[in-house]
């Protein structure tokens, strides 16, 4: 399959800060390219590459076939962007907003004009169109600014952290309108930190920390290769471990490891659920007591720590996107327990 | 729910972009009308637009005005306020600056210049836009303040061309300014910062001029520095336009070649700064 997107050893210094320090990618026509990575990770200058918005010291990137440094124009034509804050003039309203996207993409009035209605019903702002975008609420602004993107059904799209920031309703909404878009045919190069995002939108991950990728995969095949399936088992009584522990040892693929003040055993396991059925029955039938116990498997999360040492939120040390972090924190909480 | 296509659609020939002056005119145009509108949702702006210089045609007036000796004529209200409207016109005019300033300033923090930027449009566009709306509302300040002037005893005594042609220099010189403002815009951090920014430098070169006081009250050695100052052509030749001279031009060059010094200053200002700017706006990280 052709690559819609694809980043060869792009470089780019701000003073001393290497925010890429030689990013390599491509994306397949047609698929969603996940970019994880803690702030300051270079995700959005990434996208600011790429979508012409900035030159990088070296390297080259070509989307949709088209070199991104000599023909830029070209390549913006070929593209929407929709940014981690939602860049829509307030002063106009949903309508006017979306019609001089239109026109400056050099549309007619009237294709402008008939386009902007088509998006607006689309993203449920039909109501709300003659209204200045300084009275819509952040899920409203911020699907307005996902239409402005797609306003001439450009194949690939860039979308740079788009859900930061919203309400888990919200979210799943605008997951789905992402949905449609890649079912229809469009390439995505999705930025995020919310690894459930990925994990749902993306066919494929690319792990950035420093201005590198530094793991590459499907979400699938990234967790395999932190490890494999466990099985967690919660005993009732402190005193139950060591006859637990030699109970699940037969089916144990490593070293079991106990949690003392948890009372928790993990035990690495390979054969999925049949395993945790036969475990089960083993405990049973030695009548130890048992508070939890299921089949883990690593998340997104997981994956996460273990390449890159740190949460999804932590050294944000050279902060790329600005003062977002806080509110990222709180928020990515409830989209977990969502 | 599906998207029916118009065009560009996933796979289908991409839009293709205008070329050259015509892309330039119709994404200005586009931008220009985007502007115009804000304007009309934020009518503060134009309001205290207009309060500052209505406030200094008061003040200067009736305050200063009895003090201030115009060559030609007896310190009075009446003959100082007919010296007075050329210079302050042209300080309208200039003021257009901030507006400029803190308009793209503002483009740029909230992210709409990098949407601008990931469009196919002119690169040149977003700046004249801007400058073109600022254009339109400084015509209108203009006229608002002519009106307010002839309350208070401004007249004309040359006719309605003359006039006009005035109101030309004005606007040609406040177009011009607006691109400093652009430029300015695209330097500072913020908004705030761009209000100052370009403000504070107008107080020195609207004053160091023939705007307010007669250039020959002024020690020698500053008397040359208001004569070239570009603001001090566009004010007299505004003046003579009106017929609002009332003594003799002052006896240098570019006073008596007002009208030309001021097209020129202009076209040179607006040359170097649009070039300037749109270079900075191309480069610019946002």
């Amino acid at each position: 399959m052709a690559a819609a997107i694809e980043a060869e050893n792009l470089v780019k210094t701000f003073g001393d800060v290497r925010a890429l320090d030689g990013v390599s990618l491509d994306v397949p026509e047609g698929t969603v390219l996940g970019l994880l990575g803690p702030n300051g990770a270079g995700k959005t200058t990434t996208v600011r590459v790429l979508t012409t918005l900035l030159q990088p010291d070296s390297g080259r990137a070509t989307v949709a076939g088209v070199d991104v440094l000599k023909h830029p124009n070209e390549v913006r034509s070929l593209i929407g962007l929709s940014g981690q804050y939602a860049a829509v003039d307030e002063y106009l309203t949903g309508r006017e907003n979306l019609q001089m996207v239109g026109e400056l993409y050099q549309m007619s009035a009237r294709d402008a004009k008939k386009r902007a209605l088509e998006l607006l019903e689309w993203f449920n702002l039909s109501e709300a169109m003659d209204r200045t975008a300084k009275t819509y609420s952040g899920g409203m602004r911020r699907r307005l600014d996902l239409a402005a993107a797609l306003v001439v059904r450009p194949p690939v799209m860039f979308l740079d952290e788009p859900t930061t920031g919203l309400d888990p309703r919200n979210r799943i909404a605008l997951w789905e309108v992402i949905e449609t878009l890649v079912e229809q045919g469009t390439t995505l190069l999705l930025t995020t930190q919310y690894l459930e995002e990925a994990d749902r939108l993306a066919h494929d991950i690319a792990v950035v920390d420093h201005g590198k990728v530094i793991a590459r995969g499907t979400a699938d095949e990234l967790k395999r290769q932190i490890g494999g399936e466990r099985i967690e088992v919660v005993v009732r009584a402190a005193g139950l471990v060591p006859e637990a522990v030699a109970a699940l040892t037969p089916y144990a693929k490593g070293d079991p490891t106990v949690e003392k003040n948890t009372r928790r055993i993990t035990v690495p396991v390979s054969g999925g659920a049949r395993v945790l059925a036969d475990a089960i029955r083993e405990l049973d039938t030695r009548s130890i007591e048992i508070d939890d116990i299921g089949l883990r498997r690593p998340t997104l999360d997981d994956v996460f720590l273990s390449l890159t040492g740190h949460a999804t939120e932590g050294g944000a040390d050279e902060d790329e996107d600005g003062g977002a972090a806080t509110a990222r924190k709180g928020r990515r909480g409830q989209g977990k327990d969502a | 729910m599906t998207l029916s296509d118009t065009r560009g659609a996933i796979g289908g020939a991409p839009v293709t972009p205008r070329r050259g002056v015509a892309a330039t005119a119709h994404d200005s145009w586009v931008v220009a009308k985007r502007n115009l509108r804000r304007m009309t949702r934020i009518p503060e702006i134009v309001v205290f637009g207009l309060m500052q210089p209505v406030m200094f045609v008061l003040l200067f007036s009736y305050v200063m005005g009895g003090a201030i000796a115009i060559p030609g004529a007896q310190p009075s209200h009446q003959t100082y306020i007919e010296y007075l409207m050329a210079g302050i016109f042209a300080q309208t005019v200039t003021f257009a600056v901030a507006g400029a300033s803190a308009g793209i300033a503002e483009d740029m923090t909230k992210g709409l210049v990098d949407r601008f930027r990931s469009l196919p449009m002119s690169r040149a566009a977003v700046l004249t836009g801007r400058t073109l709306a600022d254009l339109v509302q400084t015509a209108f300040i203009l006229v608002v303040l002519a009106l307010v002037a002839l309350l208070v005893g401004w007249r004309i005594h040359n006719g309605v061309l003359d006039m006009l042609a005035a109101f030309g220099l004005l606007l040609l010189l406040g177009y011009a300014f607006s691109w400093i403002g652009a430029l300015i815009g695209l330097s500072v951090r913020s908004p705030e910062a761009a209000t100052s920014a370009g403000l504070i430098w107008l107080f020195p070169l609207t004053f160091v001029s023939n705007a307010f006081v007669p250039v020959s009250s002024m020690p020698d050695w500053l008397q040359p520095v208001a004569y070239w100052n570009p603001f001090s052509a566009t004010v007299q030749a505004c003046r003579s336009l009106f017929g609002n001279q009332l003594g003799p031009v002052p006896d240098s060059w570019p006073m008596q070649h007002a009208a030309l010094v001021s097209v020129v200053w202009s076209l040179v200002i607006m040359a170097v700064f649009s070039w300037l700017a749109v270079r900075k706006y191309r480069r610019a990280a946002g």
